[in-house]
């Protein structure tokens, strides 16, 4: 077995994966609270306000990374909920259900901040358009995911049927992405794209901070909730009870 | 690998399979409703009935805007390159209504040519820079279009 492997399977272990995560979140913390102070204040101070928009451009250092990330974490909930069912892997299922809050909160900041943002913009908050009508629907499956989990007494059997339901609603995915292209909306197609971006690096730059201390917010939130979660589930094991007398496991 | 999970594996790559089809067909039967905007272009081919309502997208041309000495009442031309249309509106427009940028009107046609719009709302594209970089374009006679590929406008 190489190195790599090794080092996932040892994540599926709960003691070594709290162990590990709890080396790792006062780091992943500092660097989010470092990034996102230095993303607010490049995009609200430094950068320049668009040439047609105006200040109001600047919703986008929140409403890009926001919508970026809701996309994100659905595709990984997705993976971790193939993982979750095919391997019964607990910890991919604790990690799969732990990432649907955070998701879900990204996902209603997108809509909200694009709606204060379209209200300017466009001349309204909300039009039915199917970008903003599947950023929506992802929203609802967020909830959904949440709800069917919550609805479930045994919280590994709960697990596997809300990662059923994550795997199936990844159909929604490209949907959202290529909405803008495929059908014509009041929506803008993506300024970032695999091939370049069509905004000025003067821009572009905080955008890009936004995005990283996004992600890293994200990993943190999560390994917070599966380490609480890990807990609470285990409570009645043996590494616990090391762990709150105090011993090093 | 195990002969269980390699069953669950196939399983759920039937069911992605499964719905991934059943999505793509039904938004592919969908995909006239799908439409946010018709284009005028649209219009002219397609005889749309007058009195209906729907919406109108596309650019307003430049020059085109004739506002009323008293009221909110203006009127514009829409078009897509190829076709136009008149539009007639009385409300406020939003503040990114400009000559030569993207709009979607939501009314009704009165005559082929002339549509009676109810909404303007502008639509924006996805080009993102500061003022001083638009004028330098400006004065050397360019428009900043990076993403040719993609439709814009």
């Amino acid at each position: 077995m190489n190195r790599f492997m090794l080092f996932f399977h040892k994540l599926g272990s709960p003691p070594w994966f709290y162990q590990f995560s709890g080396r790792l979140l006062p780091w992943l913390w500092t660097v989010f609270l470092v990034l996102a102070a230095t993303g607010i204040y490049l995009g609200l101070v430094k950068a320049p306000p668009d040439y047609l928009q105006g200040e109001s451009a600047r919703i986008m250092y929140i409403h890009v990374p926001s919508a970026y990330l809701s996309m994100m974490i659905y595709a990984l909930m997705a993976v971790m909920g193939f993982i979750a069912l095919v391997w019964h892997v607990r910890i991919s299922e604790i990690m799969m259900i732990s990432s649907a809050p955070v998701g879900a909160m990204f996902t209603a900041l997108a809509l909200i901040t694009g709606s204060l943002w379209g209200r300017p913009t466009w001349g309204t908050y909300w039009v039915w358009d199917a970008r903003l009508t599947s950023e929506l629907v992802l929203l609802f499956l967020y909830l959904g995911i949440m709800g069917l989990y919550a609805a479930h007494d045994e919280p590994r059997k709960a697990a596997r049927a809300a990662a059923l339901l994550a795997i199936v609603g990844v159909v929604n995915l490209p949907i959202i992405h290529y909405s803008v292209l495929w059908w014509n909306t009041l929506h803008q197609p993506p300024s970032l794209t695999t091939g370049g971006s069509s905004i000025h690096p003067s821009m572009l730059w905080p955008l890009l901070v936004m995005i990283v201390a996004w992600k890293i917010y994200y990993i943190a939130n999560l390994l917070d909730r599966a380490r609480e979660k890990l807990l609470d589930q285990d409570r009645n094991k043996r590494w616990v009870a090391d762990l709150a007398h105090g011993d090093k496991t | 690998m195990h002969p269980t999970r390699k069953r669950r594996m196939i399983g759920l790559l039937v069911i992605i399979a499964g719905v991934g089809l059943a999505s793509a067909v039904t938004f592919y039967a969908l995909r006239q409703n799908m439409l946010f905007f018709v284009s005028p272009a649209d219009i002219a081919e397609q005889q749309l009935p007058m009195g209906r309502e729907f919406r109108l997208g596309g650019l307003v041309v430049p020059g085109s805007v004739k506002r009323a000495e008293d009221g909110l009442a203006v009127e514009f031309q829409v078009t897509d390159g190829s076709d136009s249309v008149t539009v007639n509106f009385d409300g406020i427009l939003p503040d990114l209504f400009r000559e030569g940028q993207g709009v979607i009107a939501r009314g009704s046609l009165e005559t082929p040519e002339r549509f009676m719009a109810r909404e303007v709302l502008a639509k924006h594209d996805e080009n993102y820079m500061p003022p001083e970089v638009a004028e330098a374009l400006e004065e050397r006679g360019m428009h900043y279009r990076p993403n040719n590929d993609s439709e814009g406008g």
